[in-house]
């Protein structure tokens, strides 16, 4: 049982992490149409930044800040000068960008930095706590609570504020939102802004447990694209049961089957969600128009 | 409109005889001969991806496949190389045909993950089955050898490449100029209109899949037996996106954009020293370059801009 215990910890973290991703890759699905292949790296930036500035002397909580602001930045970036001058081009078109954003960032961060994996020190130190026979390190409590707090906020953003309607407004329908007066392009901009937020600061509480590199982005990015497909891209609470869903089966994967192929796990998952129920596990009935 | 000599299949076949006397040492064979390999397997991918309008970015999942084939074929069992390189084909054949009709179902970004899905699924076999496959560091190929004849030096690879080359250029002329090729380009126009025009679309759409498939495939063998060793690399993610720039590059549903696009992407690489934060700024680039400024590709737009100016 305690080692039971043991691997739903390990998931419910790595879950966590994965949702969050998964949540900011629903936001651009939905704002935008737009499969983000480089909602991992945002992640990957969110970390690397907080290892290079504590490097340069930053204080941790200034390093987070500025880490965050800097993936929020290149977010931006990305939809205003890869994304927006496709204009209308056809979805192919719009992923492949994403795809070479998401190399060009590596490329880039590979160069400014290095190769190698860093790992960030534990924000409330490396003493595990004892539950039920199993240990649950303090950072796991860090991710899962960080984790909890951005998906009530983002949840609360999108039904309480102003700007959030718009954008589901957006989402709904893009003529009718342009025709009652929402600046679709701003809101397209807020959307990347969002995911990115979601993203590094999910790269930040992540660093300590995944260490980090210039090409965590992959892995991350795609297990939080499982996460949000497995819930039914469409929806936010899909994504984040899924991204959960996600890291407890890998997690009892590795631990009771084989850890060498628990990386496997999420992208044959992925391909049987797509074939026996392409909505989603929480998705509603897709009905496509020609 | 079948034509025995293709005009751009003569001007290729001239190119590639005229080459080889402008390469001042042994270093400009090797670069010709990779870029006619990934060439051979770009080719194969832009048959689905250009004419029937799926994206694969797992593509070189097949193309590790067919070189751990060969490899294991011919170190494990004895095999020779042809018959290895014929049954690792066959194997790739196979193995799409059976993945290809429940993943041809999905469309647009679906399939984009699920081919994404395939190429790492392979990659984490081949670098879990070590007593098989070496693991991650990999496992050494023997030479190419035909009835006790062995393929020693560049000189030799480059005129078996550039031979191969042509027949996948013949090859992918004709299926584009085929009744079947219409039926493919019709696909990635568009799919229900080609439906209501009585098209089997996805009888096509399997078949673009299995023989890019076995392109990729054959490319990954010759790939073994030149290079003389292999890593799981050769199947992994960066290796796909490489394949994927090629065809976007040189432009969807163009034979020769492909070649262009595989010829750009190795020589590129070579100028940058080989350094990878370089490759991959630039890569990364170019495609997003490209599809912003030439959704369609080089050829394809060149082509239009002479035939404008011809006017």
């Amino acid at each position: 049982m305690s080692e039971f215990l043991q691997f739903l910890f390990s998931g419910l973290t790595t879950g966590s992490i994965y949702a969050v991703s998964g949540l900011g890759l629903a936001i651009i699905y939905n704002a935008s149409g737009v499969i983000n292949f480089a909602q991992g790296d945002f992640l990957m930036i969110g970390g690397m930044a907080t290892v290079a500035l504590l490097a340069a002397g930053v204080p941790l909580p200034l390093a987070i800040v500025l880490a965050v602001l800097i993936t929020v930045a290149v977010g931006a970036c990305l939809q205003r000068f890869a994304l927006a001058p496709a204009g209308d081009s056809d979805a192919l078109a719009l992923i492949i960008i994403t795809i070479g954003a998401s190399i060009f960032i590596q490329g880039i961060v590979l160069l400014l930095l290095d190769k190698n994996q860093h790992a960030l020190a534990s924000f409330s130190g490396d003493t595990p706590i004892a539950i039920g026979g199993a240990s649950l390190l303090p950072q796991s409590l860090w991710v899962m609570g960080v984790g909890a707090v951005l998906v009530v906020l983002v949840a609360a953003f999108f039904r309480f504020t102003l700007l959030g309607k718009a954008i589901r407004a957006t989402a709904a329908n893009h003529m009718a939102a342009q025709l009652v007066g929402i600046n679709t392009r701003f809101v397209l901009l807020v959307s990347f802004c969002l995911a990115a937020l979601l993203g590094g600061l999910a790269g930040i509480v992540a660093a300590p447990i995944t260490t980090t590199s210039y090409d965590l982005g992959l892995t991350l990015g795609m297990k939080g694209f499982v996460a949000a497909t497995l819930g039914g891209l469409g929806s936010a609470f899909g994504a984040v049961a899924g991204g959960l869903l996600v890291g407890i089966l890998e997690a009892m994967i590795a631990g009771y089957v084989s850890s060498a192929y628990k990386d496997a796990v999420p992208f044959v998952l992925i391909i049987v969600i797509l074939l026996f129920r392409p909505q989603g596990l929480f998705g509603g009935r897709v009905i496509e128009r020609v | 409109m079948k034509r025995a000599l293709h005009p751009g299949l003569v001007a290729t076949l001239v190119i590639l005889v005229l080459l080889p006397f402008t390469f001042p040492n042994s270093y400009f064979f090797d670069v010709a001969i990779r870029v006619g390999l990934s060439a051979i397997a770009a080719i194969g991918l832009n048959l689905l991806m250009g004419f029937a309008g799926q994206v694969s970015i797992g593509h070189a999942g097949f193309l590790g496949i067919g070189a751990y084939a060969s490899a294991i074929l011919t170190s494990s069992y004895g095999w020779p190389p042809l018959a290895a390189m014929l049954g690792a084909a066959v194997l790739v054949a196979l193995l799409a045909f059976l993945i290809a009709k429940p993943m041809l179902k999905l469309k647009g970004h679906a399939l984009t993950i699920a081919t994404l899905g395939f190429g790492i699924i392979v990659l984490i076999v081949l670098t879990n089955e070590g007593r098989w496959t070496g693991g991650p560091d990999g496992m050494s190929v023997g030479p190419l050898a035909v009835a006790g004849w062995q393929l020693g030096n560049e000189k030799q690879w480059y005129v078996l490449v550039a031979l191969l080359l042509l027949v996948a250029i013949r090859l992918s002329l004709n299926l584009y100029d085929s009744p079947a090729g219409r039926a493919l380009r019709a696909l990635h126009g568009a799919e229900v209109a080609a439906k209501v025009a009585g098209i089997d679309t996805a009888a096509y759409k399997v078949r673009a899949f299995v023989i890019s498939a076995v392109f990729a495939s054959v490319a990954g063998s010759l790939t073994a037996h030149y290079s003389g060793f292999i890593t799981p690399g050769l199947a992994g993610f960066l290796r796909s996106i490489e394949l994927a720039t090629m065809v976007v590059v040189g432009g969807m549903a163009s034979t020769f954009g492909a070649v262009i696009g595989a010829a750009l992407l190795t020589v590129l690489p070579q100028l940058l020293g080989g350094l990878e934060s370089y490759e991959m700024v630039a890569f990364g680039l170019i495609l997003m370059l490209t599809m912003i400024f030439l959704p369609r590709g080089l050829v394809p737009t060149l082509r239009e801009r002479l035939r404008r100016a011809g006017k």
